[in-house]
């Protein structure tokens, strides 16, 4: 009998051929020329004006607390410029019944799904009114646990299927967050149970200072779905149609029983990690700096808008005051909470009876605190 | 009434709870069509299909992280670690993520999360399986850690535990499985979090003590009493919060107190009863409050752990030296 013919394998071939698949997909160029016609989500005037005031919106929140910080004001805080039409564009392709779980850095979607200003400050500063969230608000606190998000994204989204909501668990992290183990086993979790999540990946080229290429042999981020069996794409994620429409798809095919999806937006950080002390002059140059920002989200988006004849420096001024002016009505209704009592901890440890060592303390705390 | 073990009263409690509230969800690694390796949640999936027992990918972190999620959509997860050695792999989600989420939500999230597993030595595991971590988790504020000696208490507390609201660590010692049977009642039943037992009552010693070194303690006790020494043995049964009132109780009648764990020595579970009964009772003592450990290394390979564990003959050379100090 002859030898059977073994197919000769190339693994080699076989990890180029896959990651050729992952181009960044783009709608939108610098320019703010839409390049892609076919993707174009044709988002009416409304929305896509929409879209630009919470861009421009959260670039005053993000100059603002960064000032606030520096007065001491604001306790803290992870830069958002550069991200904006990651951040925003992703969010805007959500419904209120879908559930975030955000990074530390994912305020402004949160915002957006309805959080008080006022109460983004008080967990900046570090009081616990600041993630006692209102009912009704589908969101978790910013996980500060990188990664911890994820596998958590993935039981919202099996706890939807399993009481059958239409709806999707939305969750961050940035290119760093990809080495964590809890980032596979999220993607790997949902992947498995088919269940209604969508993983973000906002690739800002550094983790602190550790740049992107240090991470991980891989060519993009957005590949390491491949090995969990689930979709997943790159997008320019200074691009705020192509990350609408990566969301927006993600979302219909997770709604409609398909399961999850990872997508990575490219995107860069153009300030600090946070403002506690990071110096990005030591870790990234400003050429790259400038290249960076020459993509910037709100520019590329502006061109697009007023080329449609729908948005004016009018509008933008418009904007820009409305977000000051809340940010201070949001910092005077901060600077009024309440003073923070050890007893307060305490009441908010567990629901229900407290344990009997937490009681004892507890009664300790009150008569200290009532002297 | 029938005769459980106590894995028999386990799966029976699970039983109940699936029955009780349709948002109890069981899973973990292998407890669907299997069982679970020690068969805990034999049957369940049968009866109450997939979608409430379900098996998870092999990923204890991911475990965690799916109790977080599935709380925050209404449910009532009972997850199992497959072994409490793994808890490191599951530690964040336990102590960072569980432990925290009422306090990190203002109240709003609470974590109402059972999670079982077995601990503990004597069966002849794989190295890193048999670990009693239970001070590591006692040390976390937020969990409650509990811990049977008997069928009949596995059944009450483990119903208590996945009523409660907040998260539950339950401890099920592996030697105590299939160890002996008892009566236990077929219908529902529940024995609170946070209360000791008084396993055997006597006036001139206490041994303070849970899970497989209830039945050591008792042991020694038996072989005291012939030698006229009467002597009473306090489950913890919960190790966090400690039952003051049961502890102090006993010392207070007896006066003399020896402390038992598996566990080694340092820091632990028995540390923490002892400091509490010198700080409330210390003029109610005859003698030192001492304490029986296994010993400060870590927990040796398969052969070597006989010699290692702590048993009835270590704790009646302890309790002789308080008995005539």
């Amino acid at each position: 009998m002859a030898a059977k013919q073994v197919k000769q394998f190339d693994p080699v071939k076989t990890l180029h051929s896959i990651e050729e698949q992952f181009e960044m997909f783009q709608v939108l160029n610098e320019e703010g020329e839409i390049v892609n016609k076919d993707a174009d989500p044709n988002l009416s005037d409304e929305e896509l004006t929409e879209l630009m005031t919470r861009m421009v919106y959260t670039r005053i929140l993000d100059q603002r607390s960064i000032s606030l910080n520096r007065q001491g004001r604001l306790g803290f805080y992870a830069p958002t410029a550069g991200q904006e039409a990651s951040q925003l564009a992703s969010h805007f392709a959500l419904e209120k019944e879908d559930f975030i779980l955000p990074g530390y850095r994912d305020v402004p979607q949160l915002v957006f799904h309805g959080l008080p200003l006022h109460m983004a400050f008080l967990w900046s500063r570090g009081h616990y009114l600041g993630s006692a969230f209102p009912e009704g608000l589908n969101v978790l606190f910013p996980q500060i646990i990188i990664g911890a998000q994820y596998i958590q994204a993935a039981g919202v989204a099996l706890g939807f299927q399993k009481r059958g909501i239409k709806a999707v668990a939305m969750t961050y992290t940035g290119d760093g967050g990809t080495s964590q183990g809890d980032f596979y086993e999220g993607i790997n979790f949902a992947g498995a149970y088919r269940s209604p999540a969508i993983f973000v990946v906002q690739n800002n080229q550094y983790a602190i200072s550790t740049p992107r290429e240090l991470q991980t042999a891989a060519k993009t981020l957005a590949q390491k779905g491949v090995a969990a069996g689930i979709p997943s794409i790159l997008v320019d994620g200074m691009d705020a149609l192509a990350v609408y429409v990566a969301t927006r798809d993600a979302r219909e095919r997770a709604v409609n029983g398909e399961g999850p999806t990872l997508i990575e937006t490219m995107c860069y950080r153009y300030g600090p990690h946070t403002m506690a002390g990071d110096d990005p002059t030591r870790y990234r140059t400003s050429d790259t700096d400038n290249e960076w920002e020459k993509r910037d989200p709100l520019i590329r988006f502006r061109k697009y808008l007023e080329g449609k004849g729908i948005w004016n420096e009018e509008k933008e001024n418009e904007v820009i005051d409305r977000a000051k002016e809340d940010i201070k009505e949001a910092i005077k209704k901060a600077d009024a909470a309440p003073k923070q009592k050890v007893t307060d901890f305490m009441k908010i440890m567990y629901k229900g009876d407290m344990p009997s060592n937490l009681q004892e303390q507890f009664e300790l705390y009150t008569e200290k605190e009532s002297k | 009434m029938a005769q459980m073990t106590m894995i028999q009263a386990i799966t029976d409690a699970m039983r109940t709870e699936l029955k009780n509230d349709e948002n109890v969800l069981v899973f973990g690694e292998d407890v669907g069509v299997n069982g679970g390796v020690f068969r805990a949640t034999e049957g369940l999936q049968k009866e109450f299909g997939e979608e409430r027992v379900f098996d998870t990918p092999l990923a204890e972190s991911g475990i965690g992280g799916l109790a977080v999620g599935l709380t925050l959509t209404g449910f009532r997860p009972v997850m199992e670690i497959q072994f409490f050695g793994f808890l490191f792999e599951v530690i964040d989600s336990v102590s960072g993520q569980l432990a925290r989420q009422s306090f990190r939500t203002g109240g709003r999230y609470n974590a109402p999360v059972t999670i079982r597993s077995p601990f503990g030595g004597g069966v002849a595991t794989p190295e890193m399986h048999a670990d009693s971590f239970e001070g590591l988790v006692a040390s976390q504020p937020g969990l409650t850690v509990v811990i049977p000696s008997t069928p009949y208490d596995a059944k009450g507390l483990l119903i208590s535990a996945i009523r409660d609201e907040n998260p539950v660590v339950f401890l099920e010692h592996m030697k105590l499985y299939r160890s002996f049977r008892q009566e236990v009642p077929e219908e529902e039943y529940t024995i609170p979090l946070g209360k000791a037992d008084v396993k055997r009552e006597g006036t001139d010693l206490s041994i303070i003590t849970y899970g497989a070194m209830v039945h050591e303690s008792l042991k020694a006790a038996e072989a005291l009493e012939k030698e006229g020494h009467s002597v009473e043995v306090v489950d913890l049964r919960t190790v966090q919060p400690l039952d003051i009132e049961t502890i102090i109780g006993s010392v207070e009648k007896t006066n003399r107190a020896i402390v038992v764990q598996e566990a080694q020595k340092q820091a632990g579970i028995a540390a923490n009863v002892v400091s509490e009964i010198t700080e409330r009772a210390i003029l109610s003592l005859e003698a030192p409050v001492l304490r029986v450990t296994a010993p400060d290394t870590v927990y040796p390979f398969a052969q070597g752990e006989n010699a290692w564990l702590p048993d009835a003959n270590d704790i009646i050379e302890t309790a002789k030296k308080v008995l005539t100090f």
